[in-house]
């Protein structure tokens, strides 16, 4: 028996949580497979046949997997599962959508947001936004796991899999895809960004203006609280926290962010983490390693030109 | 069209949680508890298509056993029509809650199922695509926008990326995301009046259902702290420790 791992690709190469998914998953010492779906999968499945620890690349090409529906990739899920013991992926949207679907139809659960794997089916996991930690095992002889990336390095190439090819299922006839909006921005992606730059909704119509070249130096990405998300300053992908993107990268600077329980839950796992607040009892600081208590309209200018130098 | 909108008490987002002493689950007992903040967005959504004259009776459900109602006169408050407690004294996994409220679908036939997109205690973000699935169904998950247009629903999803338009044959599963709405503020003489509602209840064990939990939670602990940090006085002092320690 072996492992599916439901892998996002952009076309070309795996997400970098696919590569995460595929470090997790070497717990359990089975050989893992990798689910690409898409129109046309081949560069991505080439590319990622070279990743160390992948015995097998399935492609499952159609043109109406350009965009892939829950109900269509759910019931492709379904069609290989019993040829596996664990499906796993990565707890992101993509995977969040589908793979609860599939479970249901195969009458078993779904563990979620797992942060540590003890093989065969024992699991770590983070409830409550992160307060409280869960340790669960599941009773079901098919395993379904998202795992939380930031918890596992990422698997680097060294692989030599081999590539299939398998049809797709007839696209379902309840839903169908419309219409999409990337938030294009030339910053790196969130989730894997070695540096983070964060506002919060204090920083008012100046967040990107105070934010952005800080974090272009720093060479990371911009995140935002859920409230200066909710107030326009920041798209809805630079939330970090229990319901946005969980990120974990060498620093985060959190500048004007007051630290509730749904926002740690995001960022609490980053190496180092520097928070920058005019409130010296601001809940923040109980998790930064430096605590600057200033004004950030001062702030961070004055550290971004000092970081220049 | 008819509107079932199924919601969750948990603890009140505000309220750290604590674990029992023994270790057995989370204190429930004398804390602060409230809707599901996501469900109670999908109750407003659900009220806010009933004023555009698309829902014409929302039906609120929830699975529990006694104070499980304060939730469904909260809904009730809110609009609501009327309310449907499941009652259920066992620790309910998502599989099984999905199992449960695809017999109350089932009897109540509505167009249109909304629902949180996650609950804040178990985080699991599952039951809505459970749902769907075992009503063979379509699901617009994380949902930032919902239109309604002749038999579709035509959600817009947040994602990872940004965000995603589909459009869903209606009947059809809805999850809600924060941005969706701000949900209305119950007023107190609103509360009074849904008391006069009716809340009908299900006893979850005349239903037939297997609902044996999958999982078995074996241990629940505090996350490990992080070391305390120190507090810099100036820009200056936080470049120099950030470069000390190669973060910069
Ligand atoms: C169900 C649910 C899910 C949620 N999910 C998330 C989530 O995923 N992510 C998330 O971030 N939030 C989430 N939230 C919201 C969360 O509870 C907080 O409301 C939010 O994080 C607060 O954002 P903030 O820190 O920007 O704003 P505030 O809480 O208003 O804090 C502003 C801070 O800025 C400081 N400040 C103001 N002016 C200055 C200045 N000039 N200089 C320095 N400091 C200044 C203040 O001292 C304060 O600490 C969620 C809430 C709920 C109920």
């Amino acid at each position: 028996m072996s492992i599916l791992i439901l892998a996002e690709h952009d076309g070309q190469q795996l997400r970098k949580a696919a590569r995460q998914t595929i470090s997790a998953a070497q717990a359990w010492g089975l050989p893992v497979h990798l689910l690409l779906v898409g129109d046309d999968t081949a560069a991505a499945a080439a590319s990622a046949a070279k990743v160390a620890g992948v015995a097998r690349v399935i492609r499952v090409d159609a043109p109406h997997l350009a965009h892939p529906l829950a109900e269509d990739v759910a019931a492709l899920v379904v069609s290989l599962a019993r040829d596996y013991k664990i499906v796993v992926a990565p707890h992101t949207t993509f995977a969040k959508n589908i793979l609860p679907r599939a479970a249901a139809l195969l009458d078993v659960a779904v563990v979620a947001d797992v942060i540590g794997i003890k093989a065969p089916a024992t699991y770590a996991r983070p409830i409550y936004a992160g307060s409280v930690l869960a340790t669960v095992e599941n009773t079901d002889a098919l395993q379904v796991v998202t795992v939380r990336a930031t918890s596992f390095d990422a698997a680097d190439d060294g692989g030599n899999a081999e590539i299939t090819s398998l049809p797709a299922p007839a696209a379902n006839g309840k839903s169908r895809w419309v219409s999409e909006v990337r938030n294009e921005s030339d910053q790196p992606d969130l989730a894997s960004a070695p540096v983070v730059v964060s506002g919060g909704r204090s920083l008012g119509e100046q967040f990107h203006q105070l934010l952005t070249p800080l974090a272009q130096k720093l060479e990371g990405a911009v995140g935002a609280t859920r409230a200066a998300v909710d107030a326009g300053y920041a798209p809805n992908d630079w939330q970090v926290g229990q319901t946005g993107t969980i990120v974990a990268p060498g620093l985060y600077i959190a500048a004007g962010i007051s630290g509730a329980a749904q926002h740690l839950a995001g960022m609490k796992d980053s190496k180092i983490i520097v928070a920058i607040n005019h409130d010296p009892d601001a809940a923040i600081f109980s998790v930064a390693d430096y605590g600057l208590v200033a004004d950030l309209f001062e702030a961070l200018p004055a550290l971004t030109a000092a970081i220049s130098k | 069209m008819k509107a079932l909108v199924a919601i969750k008490r948990v603890i009140d987002h505000n309220i750290r949680p604590r674990i029992k002493p023994d270790g057995s689950g989370v204190e429930t007992e004398n804390v602060k508890m409230s809707i599901n903040p996501f469900d109670e967005i999908a109750v407003e959504e659900a009220l806010r298509l009933k004023t555009q004259g698309i829902v014409t009776e929302i039906v609120a459900v929830t699975i529990g056993h006694g104070h499980a109602q304060d939730v469904l006169r909260h809904a009730l408050a809110m609009g609501a029509d009327r309310a449907i407690l499941v009652d259920s004294t066992a620790q309910l996994q998502p599989l099984a809650v999905s199992k449960i409220l695809k017999a109350v679908y089932e009897r109540e036939q509505p167009q249109l199922v909304l629902l949180g997109k996650q609950a804040i205690d178990d985080d699991a973000g599952q039951v809505g695509q459970m749902l769907a699935a075992l009503l063979d169904i379509g699901q617009g998950t994380f949902a930032s926008k919902l239109e309604i247009s002749g038999n579709e629903a035509i959600v817009t999803r947040e994602v990872d990326t940004g965000s995603e338009t589909v459009a869903l044959q209606l009947p059809a599963v809805i999850t809600t995301d924060l941005r969706l709405n701000e949900p209305r503020f119950v007023k107190l003489p609103n509360l009074m009046m849904a008391k006069k509602k009716p809340i009908e209840t299900i006893q979850a064990t005349d239903l037939g259902i297997d609902t044996a939990p999958h999982l078995k939670v074996t241990n629940l602990a505090e996350p490990p702290a992080r070391k305390p940090g120190i507090k810099v006085n100036s820009v200056a002092e936080l470049v120099e420790k950030l470069r000390s320690v190669g973060a910069i």
